[in-house]
């Protein structure tokens, strides 16, 4: 039996492939934006991920430290790590800012500067998981790891406030929530990048002590200098990541922190209820309205191109009737193209969104699922586009054939 | 002939849709979460390990001086200048006297007329001796009454006590004009070793406090860099080690130096261990007290053991380990490690034998079901 849809698509293959094509373009742009959203969510889960935390420990009253600012006492881990259920307890500091490369020409990079405590800790909870070039941070101080994503290369200094530091070693995919990458330095640097302030304020700072009766009194020699030092002194961190020995029980050891150590603490579900609905909600919903509608653009498009396809072949149609063509062959000839064009569509839409996501400047996440869900669904709309254009295909009158 | 022309076609299409299928194909298998990891691998080495600790310091004097008065009072004037070089026991300045030189005066004078006072009851003393013995004669020869010999004695007892008295007054008055002296040369102030004026906190006419410095001189040639190591990799730290100054005005200069002592006492806020390094030759010119320095102190050379990047450990729950790679594919061996050297490698004391091949970078954290892609390289490795 020979098929009607494949020898009418044979007949006008070419403009048949070319509006595949086209089709397959609207789709990319479609599936590209679903990634867009994934990638945003997947930044949220990689911060998760790559800190290797059970337990997030934050200043009381607070959602830190990603969503909102926290600081607690450094010496706060010595307390928790002597709690039942916690193998490690490692500092750590989160600070966004610009850090600058000392490239020829000199750039700024927008990073999320990450504080751990180096040393002989390779794998404790803050550490970068993985590295894909370099060696982990050996050094106490002025050592830094970067993302990939930031361009720096390794050997290269970057200058974080008053120091520079050494790239020693690259990461991937270690972002923040709002894809910044990350740049790894040691612990007490990042303490000092975060809360020491720059030394025209420092020296202000100074003046304004020494002019101050209370603080500068003849009385007591010394007691400038004290405060001076104490104003520029930081022991401060953002939170304390917790890993737990196993089998300990999560929430048994969050109360305890809780109700004893009175500070706040977040298991890695509600770290992720924080990340994902609330601090990219927004911006979420804004990628889904977008999605919605493109979609609904993009199905609306198809169902108008099959609509035209039979339109251009009304006289076809016609003539086959005339010689008694089944109205099912008919049907199935145009849900049979409609289907193809889907298809074709579909393929050209992964492949070109699966090339160009690696272009965009955040990560876009191509998942499987939503390529599955997609594909369905664009068959689904092509079918049902085509049931328009097979109502108009079978109310021809077979006169027009020779009519017209 | 519709047949060639149709099959044409249809191979025109084919040629289009197959390499569009055969491309969808290779999207979906080899991107995305399917898409197998890229790693590098490496051979384990036994290696000679040179472990060295690293640290942050301050240059600091070992003798600092502060000079000041010992008694409230006004800065008069002050010779030296910061910079200036002194010698020890140079004045450097004095404090305002007040009525101290009128006291001396006024003490002088009372001296001298203690002193007047000591010839005046000589005399005396003198007078009733004589009176005494002669009354002695005279009574031998019973030419006057023994009463009038009895108060000659008692006469000479007196003028005896008065002498004595008025003697030890004179060296009373004596003592407090060298304590007056002495105050007064305790105005000056005076360098106790050899050294460089490094701070000057008042100037002539200011008020100061007693013990408040004024001036501060340290021994240039007693320069050391006092280090700060955290305790977690401070191990191995000991005295007479080689080190390795940066300071930070010359980063690309080392001086060479070693470790003097480390403190007994470490800082239990910062959580560092203490130690101070010396010069092996002191840099010229001299860097300034409280510059900052990176030391870097080498460690004696250890036995040669399985030697592994630390980028090479990776967790797998709560276990620390190398991920080998062999024809069977993944294989996680959790390994104990030792000493580790500024360069990224680690000792590994168990777990992992030389020849091993082991998965040093990948892409993301690796799992047992993680499929891999073995590459030279996975990024540039210099800018």
């Amino acid at each position: 039996m020979i098929s009607l849809a494949g020898r009418d698509i044979l007949h006008s293959w070419g403009k048949f492939v070319f509006t595949g094509v086209g089709l397959g373009l609207l789709i990319g742009v479609t599936l590209v934006m679903a990634g867009v959203y994934r990638g945003m969510v997947d930044d949220g889960q990689a911060l998760l991920d790559n800190s290797g935390a059970d337990l997030w420990v934050v200043q009381q009253h607070t959602q830190g430290p990603y969503a909102e600012s926290s600081s607690l006492s450094d010496d706060a881990y010595r307390t928790l790590r002597g709690i039942e259920g916690v193998a490690e307890a490692a500092n750590v500091t989160y600070f966004t800012m610009q850090v600058r490369r000392d490239t020829p020409v000199q750039k700024d990079v927008r990073a999320m500067v990450v504080g751990i405590t180096p040393g002989a800790g390779w794998g404790a909870p803050g550490h970068p998981p993985a590295l894909v070039a370099g060696r982990h941070i050996t050094r106490g101080h002025y050592e830094a790891v970067a993302d990939m994503a930031s361009g720096v290369a390794l050997g290269e200094r970057l200058t974080i406030r008053r120091n520079q530091y050494t790239v020693v070693g690259l990461t991937r995919r270690m972002v923040s929530s709002s894809g910044d990458p990350m740049v790894f330095i040691p612990l007490k640097d990042a303490q000092q990048a975060q809360f020491l302030k720059d030394n025209d304020a420092i020296h202000r700072q100074r003046q304004r002590t020494a002019a101050n009766p209370a603080f500068n009194r003849p009385g007591v020699p010394g007691l400038r200098e004290a405060i001076d030092a104490s104003q520029t002194s930081s022991s401060t961190v953002n939170a304390v990541l917790l890993r737990l020995a196993p089998g300990a029980d999560a929430q048994a050891v969050a109360d305890t922190v809780r109700r004893y150590v009175r500070l706040g603490v977040y298991t890695r579900a509600q770290m992720q209820e924080i990340l994902v609905s609330k601090l990219i909600a927004t911006s979420a919903r804004q990628i889904g309205m977008f999605l919605a509608i493109l979609a609904l653009v993009s199905a609306a498009i198809v169902a108008f191109i099959i609509y035209s396809l039979t339109m251009d072949k009304i006289r076809e149609i016609a003539v086959l009737k005339l010689i008694g063509t089944k109205n099912r062959t008919i049907a199935a000839m145009i849900l049979q193209q409609a289907l193809a064009l889907g298809l074709i569509g579909f393929a050209v839409g992964k492949v070109s969104a699966t090339f160009a996501a690696p272009f965009f400047p955040k990560y876009v996440l191509l998942v499987p699922q939503d390529s599955l869900a997609g594909f369905f669904a664009v068959q689904a709309l092509c079918a049902l586009a085509s049931v328009i254009a097979i109502r108009v295909a079978l109310r021809i009158d077979p006169a027009e054939a020779i009519g017209g | 002939m519709k047949f060639p022309a149709l099959q044409r076609r249809t191979l025109a299409l084919a040629a289009l849709l197959l390499p569009l299928a055969a491309l969808l194909g290779y999207v979906a298998l080899r991107s995305g979460p399917l898409a197998p990891v890229a790693v590098t691998e490496a051979e384990v080495r036994g290696q000679v390990l040179r472990p060295a600790l690293f640290g942050i310091g301050t240059v600091e004097a070992r003798q600092t001086y502060r000079i000041g008065p010992t008694a409230a009072g006004r800065l008069q004037h002050l010779a030296v200048d910061v910079g200036d070089a002194v010698r020890a026991g140079q004045t450097l300045g004095s404090m305002d006297p007040v009525d101290l030189d009128e006291r001396i005066r006024a003490q002088e004078a009372a001296r001298k007329r203690a002193d007047a006072a000591v010839r005046e009851a000589s005399a005396r003393q003198a007078f009733a001796a004589a009176q005494a013995q002669r009354y002695t004669q005279l009574e031998a020869a019973r030419s006057t009454s023994e009463e009038t010999v009895l108060l000659k004695r008692q006469e000479l007892a007196v003028a005896d006590a008065a002498l004595a008295a008025v003697r030890e007054e004179a060296a009373r008055v004596q003592a407090d004009t060298a304590a007056l002296r002495s105050q007064r040369s305790h105005l000056r102030l005076l360098a106790p070793a050899d050294g460089v004026v490094t701070l000057r906190d008042a100037e002539p006419g200011s008020t100061v406090l007693a013990g408040q410095a004024v001036l501060e001189v340290v021994a240039p040639h007693s320069l050391w860099v006092h280090l700060r190591i955290d305790q977690a990799s401070a191990a191995g730290l000991a005295a007479g080690l080689p080190a390795q100054v940066h300071l930070r005005s010359h980063p690309g200069a080392p001086l060479p130096g070693r470790v003097l002592r480390v403190e007994p006492k470490a800082d239990a806020v910062t959580e560092e261990t203490l130690a101070k390094v010396v010069f092996t030759q002191l840099p010229t010119p001299l860097p300034p007290l409280g510059e900052v320095a990176e030391v870097t102190v080498d460690l004696p050379a250890l036995p040669a053991t399985p030697v592994v990047p630390n980028a090479a450990l990776q967790r797998l729950g709560a276990q620390r380990g190398v991920w080998r790679y062999g024809p069977g594919g993944l294989d996680f061996t959790p390994v104990t490690t030792g000493r580790a050297d500024l360069n990224g490698n680690v000792q590994v004391l168990q777990g992992l034998e030389e020849g091993a091949r082991i998965i040093v970078y990948s892409e993301k954290a690796l799992t047992p079901r993680s499929r891999v892609r073995v590459e030279p390289q996975l990024a540039k490795a210099t800018p």
